[in-house]
């Protein structure tokens, strides 16, 4: 086998990966918080390409600037989202805030069709164009920028979760709601805070994942596969999240181009779902996950 | 300090829980408050505490004061901030934290500039147990372990009333003894008020002042502890050393006829 082939894949497989691992962190911060899945997280993360994508080439902003008020504009967004949408229905069945969760997916959706119309854009990459050479492995820029902000990032939410005082009340929290209420948290300041940190993830791995693709109305289709990742890593997990994550984007780049001769073109795209079920079979509460779970 | 006056609360708009609950917990006493499963006893605790509405629940009629403050219409975390605590039943620790974590969650209400670690060494006196596993996960303490965790966690926020659900569940009764010992030692040392609640009838009236007795959302009797712990009805049905010693029709007890109270 030729290893440096092999490198390169696992590489780009790694910079997907990422991403799938950010967003997958979004959906197990909200999960573990709240106790509800918000299947809006792709479209949010879209938002937040599409909102970058604006100020950036439509009012030229420079890239950093633009980056950072699509961060505020994000965090208000989120913040208004979880307050008029989720609230509401705290204390009703899961089921219901699911479904209004998907609902409000399909409302962002349709909000960027309206507003941005339905072709792609080139998002206004900032990471150089030409290519890094390791030898004969090649690596595009954006690729190599991503997996290196991922791991900062992660290593910066590790950091906040285990030592600062917001981040044990978010575990707290997350952990049980009425005993946060008996220790004076503020819960729904948590819930709502735990939607703008998800938020401002996805917003960042939209910007990553448009500077490999393009900005276009349907890459919350792409971020789905951080479903996968999360159910591989088991749903309550953060570092489960990310492995998944990690793990989903290495496997696809390399059944995409090892098994494609053996079992056609396309391979890359269900292998995240076959390795998932596969898991599912020998651990059905994934392979980082508490067993007692509760089904969405 | 505490005063129920005649509390009526509902679940789901229909279920009425409590009927009419007027007690009272003075400044520095301790007060035990009795029933079976169902009395009521864990929703009146909910109710202080401001809990009621995120579980369905709904105080619908009678006012809770709080050293002259009315509380019933306030958030839980406002209610902490005012002073009363609670430990609640089944202990609820934070499993995943550390039992560090788990303390310095309990400090979340007070000040930024606090010294936490004197303040952990001020709760930690009453459970060097819980000194020598401060890194651990609180997943992993024992039972007797965990109810001090989330007792010393309580007293993090410098209540200046704590309130106890059932302390006593699922302990061994040497573990149960120990706890009571220091839940009296943090009311003199604290000066910390105590509403205490339990089904461990005996333990709770020997460490009480005052003793209230719940049945079906309503108070059927209530008095000093050296009182109840004599009186007939309470020996039989809630100590178990009642003179029955041959076999009672059951259409027959629970009258509570010796005393009424009018109050509510």
């Amino acid at each position: 086998m030729d290893y440096q082939l092999f490198l390169q894949l696992t590489l780009t497989g790694l910079a997907w990966g990422s991403v799938y691992a950010l967003v997958a962190l979004s959906f197990v911060l909200i999960f573990k918080a709240t106790d509800t899945f918000n299947f809006a997280q792709p479209e949010i993360m879209m938002l937040g390409a599409y909102i970058g994508f604006t100020l950036v080439s439509v009012f030229h902003l420079p890239f950093f600037l633009g980056f950072v008020l699509t961060m505020l504009i994000m965090a208000v967004l989120t913040a208004l989202m979880e307050m008029m949408v989720v609230r509401p229905l705290v204390g009703e069945p899961m089921l219901s805030i699911v479904m209004i969760t998907i609902g409000l997916a399909y409302v962002i959706q349709g909000f960027v069709g309206m507003t941005w119309g339905y072709e792609e854009f080139e998002y206004p990459s900032p990471f150089p164009t030409d290519p890094i050479l390791f030898g004969e492995v090649v690596i595009s820029q954006a690729e190599l920028y991503t997996i290196i902000c991922t791991a900062i990032l992660l290593v910066v939410f590790f950091l906040f979760f285990k030592f600062s005082s917001s981040g044990i009340t978010l575990r707290a929290t997350a952990e049980d709601t009425t005993a946060a209420f008996l220790m004076g948290i503020n819960v729904k300041r948590v819930f709502t805070g735990s939607w703008v940190i998800a938020g401002l993830i996805a917003a960042i791995a939209g910007t990553f994942l448009a500077s490999f693709t393009f900005v276009d109305p349907k890459m919350n289709f792409l971020a789905l596969k951080a479903l996968p990742a999360i159910i591989l890593g088991g749903m309550d997990s953060v570092h489960g999240a990310i492995i998944g994550g990690l793990l989903i984007g290495v496997m696809e780049n390399l059944a995409g181009f090892y098994l494609e001769d053996y079992l056609g073109s396309g391979i890359n795209e269900i292998t995240a779902y076959v390795v998932v079920l596969l898991v599912m079979m020998i651990r059905p509460y994934g392979l980082f996950g508490s067993k007692e779970i509760e089904r969405v | 300090m505490l005063k129920l006056k005649n509390l009526e609360a509902v679940y789901n708009d229909i279920i009425l829980v409590l009927r009419g609950i007027s007690l009272e917990v003075p400044k520095g006493s301790i007060v035990a408050f009795l029933g079976a499963n169902g009395a009521g006893k864990s929703t009146t605790l909910k109710a202080i505490s401001g809990l009621l509405e995120y579980e369905d629940g709904e105080i619908t009629n009678g006012a809770i004061e709080f050293d002259g403050v009315e509380i019933h219409k306030k958030q839980p975390q406002d209610i902490v901030r005012l002073g009363i605590t609670q430990v609640p039943e089944g202990r609820r620790v934070f499993a995943e934290l550390t039992v560090e974590e788990n303390l310095r969650v309990g400090s979340h209400t007070q000040q930024k500039n606090t010294n936490l670690r004197q303040e952990m060494e001020r709760v930690l006196n009453y459970f060097p147990r819980l000194r020598e596993r401060l890194k651990m996960q609180a997943g992993f303490l024992s039972g007797g372990e965990q109810q001090m965790l989330a007792i010393g966690r309580a007293l993090m926020a410098k209540p200046k009333l704590m309130m106890l659900d059932e302390p006593s569940l699922g302990l061994a009764p040497m573990l149960v003894t120990e706890i009571f010992d220091i839940i009296k030692k943090i009311n003199t040392e604290e000066n910390v008020s105590i509403l205490l609640v339990e089904q461990n009838a005996l333990m709770a009236l020997g460490t009480a002042d005052y003793g209230y007795i719940l049945e079906n959302g309503k108070i059927v009797l209530d008095g000093p502890c050296n009182e109840l712990i004599t009186n007939e009805d309470v020996k039989e049905f809630y100590l178990g050393t009642g003179e029955g010693h041959d076999r009672r029709n059951f259409a027959e007890v629970k009258h509570y006829k010796r005393r009424k109270r009018w109050l509510s």
